[in-house]
């Protein structure tokens, strides 16, 4: 019974190496002192997800054309099954997501996670800042209500406040000197293509970096932050089940 | 004992200049795609030109280095001098096995073209991509004239609250809103104050600070679009609802985060009807109504300085 369990996987694992990537991703050495605060990037992940899913379904009923961007909005909130609950679950969610950056942020400054040899991956969440910040300027614009048409004409404004370059990113923003249809299908754009998968990219190196360098433990461990990774279970196709054995470090004096 | 210098430091590159020239470059591009194609055809030169020395600068060391192998390559061959010639039919098995880490010029050569190659089949793909998102920054708009009905619908001294299609062939999304008055005549000839509703702070509308005659309205039909006349009496100027900028009836800013007065659309007499062309910045007005001095300056965005010395913060504008 295992054995045909295992059959299929093996076949995988001898053809791609996915189980054991998928291994090595997932049983990682951890302080044994970690907690709940260590979940603030994973529940940050997850917000993103949860954005992903809904925006795909919203972006089937949405049109992005100054004459039918309202009236599909209300058509979703309205007409389509649990339309407003996946409209919801996405405008709710867009704070959440943001909220759920910054404390996982907080997290990460006041436990000093950020030092050597995590640097690197500080940056790269530096970078995911802006982009999160920027979808929620992009696509507070699509509902295309008065709120969201004035609160987007006072944030390119706010760029065309900007030394000397500032006139000339409104302008981009805008599409040109003034707000236009194009302006809305530009945003559209930007809001679902281009911020997404840069975000997905760099959420990638983000993940990356984390399970290359571990998980730090938090100020108050008496166990080292950066710990040497267990070699891989010398069996193949030993199992998902079989973890190497957890070492644990002491924190040199 | 005097630490030796140099010990246990990462062998950096000497500085070079080639970069700084590169720089120079760049800014020349992004100046001369603003000012004119010349100063941007001279930037791609000095960038090309600075370029290609940075980047022979950098990767001289592993040039030399390449160099430096190679005698490494004729080495076997030295070492079989005396021995009789491999006679030719022997081929390449009697070619000596290459040192770990040795290149070919002809493998550098097809690295070389393959990177070379791929930068500029990626060039080539971004450049349009790239500039067709840009464009529109730096194309001119062509306005027409928008005729806004017969001279006879604006009483003298009466501020008119009138919304026009600014594009007709946009449509509704390009609806704005001027306040008008008329100021009687000027020398013979009519005047009128044309203030943009556009908040001089970051572009909210800004309201009449009173009554709005909404029975009165008047709607007219022109060969622009549809346009809605109502008269108000702002005796309290204008007021903005986002951050509380106030206007008085000139334009002229009186509090709040606003950096100057009102735009102003200019307006032209056609036939005994009044039109609107293109608008202006205003830093502030002097006196009121037809004998009001505008200190005029071209259309900038809100919040931007056009007096001052915060001025020089904006040396450029996007054409409008």
């Amino acid at each position: 019974m295992l054995a045909a369990a295992q059959y299929p996987l093996d076949w995988l694992e001898e053809r791609s190496g996915l189980i054991g990537g998928l291994r090595y991703f997932l049983f990682r050495k951890v302080p044994g002192d970690s907690g709940w605060w260590h979940t603030l990037g994973s529940a940050t992940l997850t917000a993103f997800l949860v954005q992903l899913g809904t925006g795909v379904i919203l972006a089937m009923y949405y049109k992005p054309d100054p004459k039918s961007a309202y009236e599909s909005v209300q058509h979703i909130n309205n007409d389509v099954t649990l339309g407003w609950l996946v409209r919801g679950m996405h405008r709710w969610g867009a704070s959440v997501f943001i909220i759920l950056i910054f404390f996982h942020m907080a997290r990460v400054f006041l436990f000093g996670a950020y030092k050597y040899p995590r640097e690197l991956n500080w940056v790269v969440g530096v970078l995911l800042l802006p982009l999160a910040l920027l979808e929620g300027f992009s696509g507070y614009l699509l509902p295309y209500d008065q709120t969201a048409y004035w609160a987007t004409v006072v944030g390119i404004n706010i760029n065309g406040t900007g030394p000397f370059i500032g006139p000339f990113l409104a302008s981009f923003l805008r599409s040109g000197p003034e707000i236009t249809g194009d302006t809305l299908s530009r945003f559209y754009s930007i809001h679902m293509l281009l911020l997404p998968g840069a975000i997905l990219g760099l959420i990638g190196l983000h993940l990356y970096l984390v399970v290359r360098l571990g998980v730090s433990s938090p100020p108050w461990s008496p166990e080292a932050a950066g710990r040497e990774r267990a070699e891989p279970p010398p069996v193949p196709g030993s199992g998902l089940v079989n973890p190497a054995p957890r070492g644990v470090t002491k924190r040199p004096d | 004992m005097e630490p030796q210098q140099g010990q246990g430091k990462p062998h950096l590159p000497p500085p070079s200049l080639w970069p700084i020239g590169f720089a120079i470059g760049i800014v020349c591009i992004l100046v001369g795609l603003i000012v004119s194609w010349p100063a941007a055809a001279v930037g791609v030169a000095v960038t090309v030109v600075f370029g290609f020395l940075w980047v022979r600068d950098v990767t001289g060391g592993y040039r030399r280095r390449d160099i430096g192998t190679e005698p490494a390559v004729g080495g076997p061959e030295s070492a079989t001098e005396g021995a009789p010639a491999i006679p030719a039919d022997r081929g390449e098995a009697a070619m000596p096995e290459p040192a770990p880490g040795e290149r070919f010029p002809r493998s550098v050569f097809l690295e070389g073209a393959t990177l070379g190659l791929g930068s500029v089949i990626a060039g080539i793909v971004t450049v349009p991509i790239v500039g067709f998102s840009i464009a529109p920054v730096f194309q001119h708009v062509h306005h027409d004239e928008i005729d806004l009905g017969p001279i006879s619908n604006f009483k003298e001294g009466q501020y008119v609250v009138t919304t026009f299609l600014r594009d007709p062939s946009e449509g509704e999304i390009s609806r704005r809103t001027a306040y008008i008055r008329n100021n009687g005549f000027l020398d013979n000839k009519p005047s009128f104050t044309v203030l943009s509703n556009r908040c001089a702070h970051l572009g909210c509308p800004v309201q009449p600070n009173g009554p709005m005659f909404d029975k009165q309205k008047l709607e007219e039909t022109t060969k622009t679009g549809d346009v809605t006349l109502i008269p108000a009496l702002p005796a309290g100027g204008f007021g903005c609802p986002c951050h509380g900028g106030q206007y008085d009836q000139e334009g002229n800013r009186t509090a709040g985060p606003p950096v100057r007065a009102l735009d102003r659309y200019e307006f032209y007499i056609r036939n005994g009807r009044l039109a609107v062309g293109r608008t202006y910045s205003v830093s502030h007005v002097d006196g009121a109504g037809a004998s009001a001095k505008i200190h005029k300056y071209k259309e900038t965005g809100p919040g931007q300085h056009v007096d001052g010395p915060e001025q020089w913060f904006y040396p450029l504008q996007p054409p409008s």
